[in-house]
């Protein structure tokens, strides 16, 4: 093999060893705001289904997309909300599985109701908290307000 | 909940399985070219079992695909193509010293693949990804092996001591004590423990976290945990000190104290631990450096490499490797073109010379860079786990490789003591590139329960449902 070769050889491998380094960390790039977003986006068929009374009105303009774990153990969990409801506890079939000696089993759940997002008490120990009231029956819940259950706490946002 | 995968909730998340089969096949042709270019450059002519080892190759990114695609299918799509990429690159590498170290029968090609030191491996690596299959299939969710945190720790320092406590002649190479052979065969249970163990820390800080990041004092800013707390960092301590002097092995010792460490960090959210491990760290590697011949030994040759009484004997092979690392500067002899044979063992402590002689400085860090995005999708799946046990797991296995490529890459670049361990995916040996198949498997299982859309409501059994008064 002449000089030159090898080393058009050399580089070459070389350069595309690189190219899918970076194309592997585009990958990760656009992972990182993809799912979120694609996991919120109100499911793309809802006219098929008129009847359903329980549902989120599309493209509300400030909707909540995600429920964030503000605080304990789980700080920093984000769960993308869709139309399905939210259960929170420490039963492992959970949506969120709280790790939290103050929580109960199935302690609370979030559910979108007429386009808002309802917080319900699930007969828990010792009760959810939304904001600094006590949950006693289901409640709207805004951006940014917590939700607190034992040592955790919730909110909504954008 | 496995079984109900395709809900409303799942057909607008986009799995991104398609990617993952994109970079697969990517990493294949690079390996593929790697391999044709390692036989060309030392040959000059094309490796004549070519065909198969691309078709071989081609088989098993897609077996692994497959059951992604089946058993985890929101799993995290950049881990297994980098890591086929880094066992096509090792297999490559193994394959190139191979040419030059086999007589030419030893390296007589089959008509499939070809034989010696690649051969082997190539059959280990499916061994691997039959394993990896078989963790995805067995292992619907990861929370299954919480039940069985103390099962795993006992497993696991079974598996640690078995060498330990075999005769010599059964488990000793060249001074460590890691091995158990049998009449030509020989495995590392090390490597496996490494996996047990990270289930056991987990497991075990789960439920004692709370206890553990109770501070009791304060002092120059730092939170000192209470006197009997520190019992299982004690412990942990001691068992990686066992370890040390009974297998004399160096790096395993270093791996298992610093995974322990840095998960009680993770769990407490107290960086008095760090403090702490770090304090014992110190104290033990210079207790082992005072007291123990083949410390002090290693420690000597990181030291003065060159002294002329070591240069021709102990410390031959890292000034060797030296030596390849910078005949490969920037950019690399280009594979085939180099002559890395010249250091010993150059096909598993010091592929990474091996690699940074023929491909470079540039080549070199790719490969850290992949391990870095291992390691990163690790720690992405630990942050977005839903449950404790899941977060702490992927975050020990991410830290754990993370660990281990330090340690080799640092020991092989003279930055910190030569230990003696394999580079994971690339180095040659059946028991390490198995095991971290079993990693990747696991981990990619926390990821896939991370990345899942969250699971269609529960049959609403909210009115029966009974309320565990704590």
């Amino acid at each position: 093999m002449s000089e030159l070769t090898i080393t058009v050889i050399r580089l070459g491998f070389l350069a595309v060893l690189w190219l899918f380094v970076l194309t592997a960390i585009s990958v990760m790039r656009s992972d990182l705001f993809g799912t979120r977003t694609a996991g919120v986006r109100p499911a793309p068929v809802p006219a098929p289904r008129p009847a359903k009374p329980v549902k989120i009105k599309p493209s509300k303009r400030n909707a909540p997309s995600k429920l964030v774990v503000t605080a304990g153990t789980l700080t920093g969990t984000t769960v993308a909300l869709t139309e399905a409801q939210v259960t929170l506890g420490r039963a492992p079939d959970s949506t969120i599985v709280l790790d939290d000696d103050y929580a109960s089993n199935r302690h609370a759940r979030l559910y979108p109701s007429n386009g808002e997002w309802m917080v319900e008490d699930l007969g828990s120990t010792n009760g959810t908290y939304l904001d600094r009231s006590r949950v006693e029956q289901p409640m709207a819940v805004a951006l940014g307000v917590p939700i607190r259950i034992g040592k955790t706490a919730f909110e909504l946002r954008k | 909940m496995s079984s109900s995968a395709p809900s409303v909730a799942s057909a607008s998340v986009n799995s991104r399985r398609m990617t993952e089969l994109f970079l697969l096949i990517f990493a294949w042709g690079l390996s593929v070219a790697a391999y044709a270019n390692a036989g060309y450059g030392v040959t000059n002519e094309w490796p004549p079992g070519l065909v198969g080892y691309a078709v071989t190759l081609g088989a098993y990114s897609l077996v692994a695909h497959l059951a992604v695609r089946q058993f985890a299918r929101y799993a995290d799509p950049i881990v297994l193509p980098a890591v086929m990429l880094l066992q096509g690159l090792g297999l490559a590498l193994i394959y190139r010293l191979d040419l030059d170290d086999k007589s030419p029968s030893e390296r007589s090609f089959g008509p499939l693949a070809p034989r010696g030191d690649s051969g082997i491996q190539l059959i280990w690596a499916a061994i691997g990804i039959l394993l990896f299959v078989a963790v995805l299939v067995v292992i619907r969710d990861h929370r299954l092996l919480q039940r069985y945190t103390y099962t795993a720790g006992a497993a696991g320092l079974i598996l640690l001591a078995i060498p330990a406590l075999l005769p010599a002649q059964y488990s000793q190479v060249n001074g460590a004590r890691i091995w158990v052979r049998f009449s030509g065969f020989s495995i590392q249970p090390g490597e496996f423990a490494k996996l047990l163990l990270i289930v056991f820390f987990a497991g075990y800080l789960v439920v004692k976290r709370d206890v553990l990041a109770l501070a009791s004092r304060r002092v120059l800013g730092i939170d000192l945990p209470r006197g009997r707390d520190l019992g299982p960092i004690v412990l942990a301590w001691l068992a990686s000190l066992a370890v040390l002097i009974a297998e004399r092995d160096l790096g395993s010792s270093l791996l298992f104290f610093g995974v322990f460490v840095v998960l009680l960090y993770v769990a407490t959210e107290r960086t008095s631990w760090l403090f702490f491990g770090f304090i014992m760290f110190v104290s033990g590697a210079y207790f082992a450096y005072q007291n123990f011949g083949h410390v002090h030994r290693r420690v000597e040759i990181w030291l003065h490499p060159f002294k002329p009484e070591y240069v021709t004997d102990a410390s031959y092979q890292l000034v060797q490797g030296l030596f390849g690392f910078s005949t490969g500067g920037i950019l690399g002899t280009g594979l085939g073109q180099g002559r890395p044979n010249i250091v010993p063992y150059a096909n598993t402590d010091f592929i990474l010379a091996t690699g940074g002689e023929e491909l470079g400085l540039t080549g070199l860090m790719a490969i850290i860079v992949l391990y870095g995005v291992i390691v990163h999708r690790g720690l992405r799946a630990a942050l977005a786990a839903r449950d404790s046990f899941g977060k702490l797991l992927a975050a020990g296995l991410a830290v754990i490789l993370a660990l281990q490529v330090f340690v080799v890459v640092g020991g092989v670049t003279r930055l910190i003591p030569l230990t003696g361990l394999t580079t994971p995916f690339l180095s040659y040996g059946g028991s390490s590139l198995v095991a971290n198949w079993a990693l990747v498997a696991l981990l990619l299982r926390v990821s896939d329960a991370a990345r899942r859309p969250a699971p269609p409501p529960a049959p609403t059994t909210d009115a029966e449902t009974l309320v565990v008064r704590p």
